[in-house]
């Protein structure tokens, strides 16, 4: 069912969402930018409908709530574990058609990989989809090359527009709105300003191109392209004890990059990938092709983050549209 | 549902000092496991690694350790009685089964040779199940040599060829150099059906799989054990991905048909 209703009445609604959900949306954290005088655009839990940052893009992903960046698995005494508690409410979370699909990924690394992990399974089922449209997509987003422009597995749709909020919600669990119903079209961004000649038909044999060797030159292997991706799932386990009871102490993981020092790093001092070129061509060939013969289907969803974020200016799709490009040239 | 890190306590049965870094510590262990795969070994407040299986007992399994770092080290400090943490078993592991009625030849580098153990134990034990068993072994000096008691058992069962790359007279027969210069002297009755598993460092992988070819072996009678940086073990944190496979999942035991197709 859709709506028109008015602000004020779609803040209730959150009111009365926040019994059973905690809601996540992006955030504009004033002065927390990467540099002075800049923003952060981050999710955080929110409470009204103002809070949401709707027409920016977001420098992180809602991958934060259903991956913390460091995250508890078990609190440990002498010899006896025990688990963190999860809340008992479920996760509403405003989110772009991208980061949809991005979820989806992650879905396949921590529930069909193999073992189901147990952290994500119960977070992931709490989740609930408020889609927030792009009416042309941001500066470097190519969703639309990635086909991840569009979406149809969101429970609700929420599109605020001057002092009324048109909302669709699909999942019944969520409707409690009252008054007229009204038609509303969800709005895909068909166009972006970047395109990506995807390269088609890429194999193992790119992995000698010396198109890698630039990289090694110009990426400091800060690890940002993979902390902002909303695809990037990997991740180190860390034992910590408290300082005030060194008996007592827990195990976490934490976000890891395999654009950072030590990823691959053996006992002996054997390092399988010491270049940025290389651990580049890593990163490339995973969201592009491995993934895709294992899982059907890019890893990539085109948000375009890592480029935002990337210090050294390098470009994620530029280098897709590069080797795109090669191939054509190719034939 | 289960949660799969979450480890279970294991008790220290004994342990054998084999060099200055390298132990074996026998741990209570009721339950299935296969040569070649590993279990993720774990001290609270220190953290958790990889370690293959060298034996499989009744009750117990055997764990050789190398002493090189934080978690290492702790359990190198850890007496007969203490617990240790265990999750696993994980990985493939080697199939006994393939390997019967065949000419097997096993070749390991280093601490490469306490993944294989068991398997070097299976068929000396069960001497009738394989057509026959070489055994090859390397160290970089006599200081490094692992299970110097299983050697003299082995010996006994099958043909053994231990080397090391400077001789230094301290007693135990070898022979000098690298593994690799001895592979040509072995008396292959049907090369083309022979099975020979290697394990060991890269670049001794790397090498000793060439001179298996040269001889004649096939590619898919080429069995290799890789290790790879691991920290989850089930496929989730993605430090042992190479291409599109998981070591810790598919992995660590590769057939070298697919294992020369994997690019770090
Ligand atoms: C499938 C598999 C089987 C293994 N079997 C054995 C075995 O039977 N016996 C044995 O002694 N070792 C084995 N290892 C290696 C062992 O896991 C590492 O030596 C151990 O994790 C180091 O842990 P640490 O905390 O003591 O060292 P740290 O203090 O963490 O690090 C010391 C050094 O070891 C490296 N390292 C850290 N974690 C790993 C890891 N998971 N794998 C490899 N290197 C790592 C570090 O980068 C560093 O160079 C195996 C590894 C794998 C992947
Ligand atoms: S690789 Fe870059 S563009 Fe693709 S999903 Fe990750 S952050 Fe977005
Ligand atoms: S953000 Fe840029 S500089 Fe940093 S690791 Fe990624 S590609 Fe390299
Ligand atoms: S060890 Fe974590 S994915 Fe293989």
């Amino acid at each position: 069912m859709a709506y028109k209703i008015i602000r004020e009445r779609f803040d209730q609604y959150l009111q009365q969402l926040k019994k059973d959900y905690r809601l996540f949306a992006p955030v504009v954290l004033n002065g927390k930018g990467t540099f002075t005088d800049t923003d952060s655009i981050r999710y955080q839990e929110i409470n009204s409908i103002g809070e949401i940052c709707f027409d920016k893009k977001s420098n992180f992903s809602a991958k934060e709530v259903l991956l913390p960046i460091t995250q508890t698995l078990f609190y440990f005494t002498e010899d006896n574990w025990s688990e963190p508690k999860v809340d008992d409410k479920k996760l509403l979370l405003f989110v772009r058609s991208c980061d949809i699909h991005a979820i989806r990924r992650l879905d396949d690394i921590y529930l069909r990989n193999g073992f189901k992990d147990p952290y994500y399974k119960v977070l992931r089922e709490k989740v609930r989809f408020c889609l927030m449209e792009c009416e042309q997509g941001f500066e470097n987003c190519f969703c639309v090359s990635m086909k991840t422009n569009t979406v149809e597995e969101y429970d609700m749709l929420a599109r605020p527009q001057g002092k009324f909020v048109y909302v669709t919600v699909k999942n019944s669990e969520l409707d409690f709105f009252d008054g007229k119903a009204i038609e509303i079209e969800p709005k895909f961004p068909q166009k972006n300003m970047t395109e990506v000649k995807l390269p088609r038909r890429l194999n193992q044999d790119i992995a000698g191109s010396p198109m890698w060797q630039e990289y090694s030159a110009r990426c400091i292997g800060c690890g940002r392209c993979n902390f902002v991706c909303p695809t990037c799932s990997c991740f180190s386990m860390q034992d910590i004890f408290y300082k005030d009871n060194a008996n007592a102490g827990e195990r976490r993981r934490v976000w890891a990059s395999c654009m950072v020092d030590g990823f691959t790093d053996m006992a002996g001092g054997h390092q399988f990938r010491k270049s940025q070129g290389d651990r580049m061509r890593f990163r490339v060939m995973h969201k592009v092709y491995d993934y895709k013969k294992r899982f059907g289907y890019h890893m990539c969803v085109g948000c375009g983050r890592c480029d935002d974020a990337c210090p050294e200016y390098i470009s994620f799709s530029n280098c897709l549209d590069k080797l795109g490009k090669a191939e054509e040239a190719d034939q | 549902m289960s949660n799969i890190y979450l480890p279970f306590t294991s008790r220290i049965i004994k342990i054998i000092q084999h060099t200055d870094i390298d132990y074996t510590f026998f741990m209570e262990y009721r339950g299935a496991v296969k040569p070649g795969q590993f279990f993720e070994v774990s001290i609270p407040k220190y953290g958790e690694a990889p370690i293959s299986v060298s034996d499989i007992g009744d009750n117990y399994v055997g764990l050789t350790i190398r002493r090189v770092g934080v978690v290492t080290n702790t359990i190198h400090e850890m007496k007969v009685g203490d617990s240790l943490f265990l999750r696993g078993p994980y990985g493939n592991g080697f199939d006994v089964e393939l390997y019967k009625g065949k000419e097997i030849v096993i070749a390991a580098g280093g601490t490469g040779l306490a993944p294989v153990k068991a398997i070097i134990d299976y068929f000396t034990e069960h001497c009738g199940e394989a057509k026959s068993l070489t055994v090859m072994a390397g160290f970089k000096s006599s200081k490094d040599i692992l299970f110097r008691d299983d050697f003299k058992k082995w010996e006994q069962a099958c043909d053994v060829t231990l080397t090391i790359e400077r001789v230094d007279d301290d007693g135990i027969p070898c022979r000098s150099g690298l593994i690799t210069r001895y592979i040509p002297d072995i008396p292959f009755k049907n090369v083309d059906e022979a099975q020979v598993i290697v394990v060991g460092p890269p670049i001794m992988i790397k090498f000793t799989v060439a001179e298996f070819l040269k001889q004649g072996v096939r590619e898919e009678n080429l069995w290799v054990s890789y290790e790879r940086k691991m920290c989850c073990g089930v496929g989730k944190c993605g430090h042992c991905k190479m291409d599109d496979t998981y070591i810790c999942l598919e992995g660590p035991v590769f057939n070298y048909t697919k294992a020369k197709t994997l690019i770090d």
